[in-house]
């Protein structure tokens, strides 16, 4: 897959090159944080999973527990209170609170339970007899509800932990598996350019030097081609008075040179 | 942070069951019924007779209308009975737990909550 991610459409300039390879520093730092994110969260879920499982075989021992206890209520007070219970239920008294834990980043609620003292709806249930016995049930069952709280706190802390688990999970898979190489094809290809930029500036300086390597051979060899010539002529009908007159000339011709010189300088 | 306002006003619990189960946990104190004039209950008696829609129709309620409730209890047998929709239910608040009810022993395999847990490590 890895040679199906393409390259960012980039010009291939030493300023983008630059940002590219700062950019993929700042991905792998980002690949690395999120992957200890992951593997804290993943820490969290498991002891949480392992908790789960742990406080619904105890919902089950402790709801079986108040299910009796409610039995004995029937058999106590001789009848069935539920259609009493239903009706004097006004104000819940059982109520919870939520808290935050902060896991890396990650707010888990936490449900405390409390009662709201100074209610009671049901004052006068099991007025007439088995009072004691609805005590005990009501006792019973708030410890009951208590455990199921906690599950349920854990069962949101899952829910939310699998969520945020899924979505880090999918960033570090992104940045490793996408945008990583992604930049270093980037970078790669700017490299290449370049290197072509300078092979090709390489080769062009080459070429001009070779040109005015010709141009300057090709100017020595007609200038020796005209001095042959001329020597050629000299050799044919030059005689020594005139020699001597050019040797002068010429002699003449540099101090005039440099005289000049010195009314430059 | 809108998710902490959400919940922080969720204090209820609400129940749907058999009659025992309510009847239990309504002893605990978990009643609440809102003030006149549209009384509701935070509580679903569920029988034989009950219509499955009814069940469906307070689910709804408790887990997306109202917004004081922070857990639903629900028995297991009747989550069974409205699997389709305790399955699809996957927000985090309110927390859908179900219980196990007198009559009906509490069978892991068939908890959504569980169901993913089980999933979640290949078994």
């Amino acid at each position: 897959m890895s040679g199906a991610v393409g390259r960012e459409p980039v010009f291939p300039t030493r300023q983008s090159l630059g940002l590219m390879k700062s950019k993929l520093k700042g991905a792998e730092i980002g690949h690395s944080l999120l992957k200890r994110k992951s593997e804290a969260l993943t820490k969290r879920f498991r002891e949480i999973t392992r908790r789960i499982d742990e406080a619904k075989q105890k919902m089950g021992r402790v709801m079986q527990i108040a299910a009796f206890s409610l039995a004995e209520v029937s058999y106590a007070v001789g009848g069935d209170i539920g259609y009493q219970v239903q009706e004097s239920a006004k104000q819940a008294r059982f109520r919870v609170r939520a808290k935050q834990e902060n896991v890396s980043g990650v707010l888990l609620p936490h449900f405390e339970s409390y009662t709201q003292e100074g209610v009671n709806d049901f004052a006068l249930t099991g007025l007439g007899k088995g009072g004691q016995q609805i005590q005990r049930c009501r006792e019973t069952y708030a410890r009951a509800v208590e455990t199921l709280v906690e599950l349920a706190s854990l069962q949101t802390a899952f829910l939310i932990l699998d969520e945020v688990i899924k979505v880090v999970n999918r960033r570090v898979n992104a940045i490793e598996h996408v945008i990583i190489p992604r930049t270093e094809n980037t970078i790669k290809y700017i490299n290449s350019e370049l290197d072509e930029l300078d092979r090709e500036e390489f080769y062009r300086l080459k070429k001009v030097s070779g040109k005015k390597q010709r141009d300057v051979a090709a100017a020595d060899a007609e200038i020796a081609a005209a001095r042959q010539k001329e020597a050629e002529k000299k050799a044919q009908a030059g005689t020594p008075a005139q020699e001597a007159k050019e040797e002068e000339a010429e002699s003449t011709d540099v101090l005039g040179e440099q005289e000049d010189n010195d009314v430059i300088f | 942070m809108a998710a902490t306002v959400a919940y922080k006003d969720r204090q209820l619990l609400a129940v749907i069951g058999d009659e025992d189960s309510v009847t239990g946990l309504l002893l605990a104190g978990i009643g609440h019924v809102t003030n006149p004039p549209d009384a509701q209950r935070n509580f679903l008696v569920v029988d034989a007779k009950t219509e499955t829609s009814e069940i469906e129709r307070a689910f709804q309620t408790f887990t997306q209308e109202r917004k004081d409730i922070a857990v639903v209890l629900i028995n297991q047998h009747v989550a069974e009975r409205i699997r389709h929709i305790v399955d699809t239910f996957t927000d985090p608040f309110p927390a859908v737990l179900e219980i196990p009810s007198k009559d009906h022993p509490y069978d892991p395999e068939k908890d959504s909550v569980l169901k993913r847990v089980r999933r979640l490590f290949g078994e």
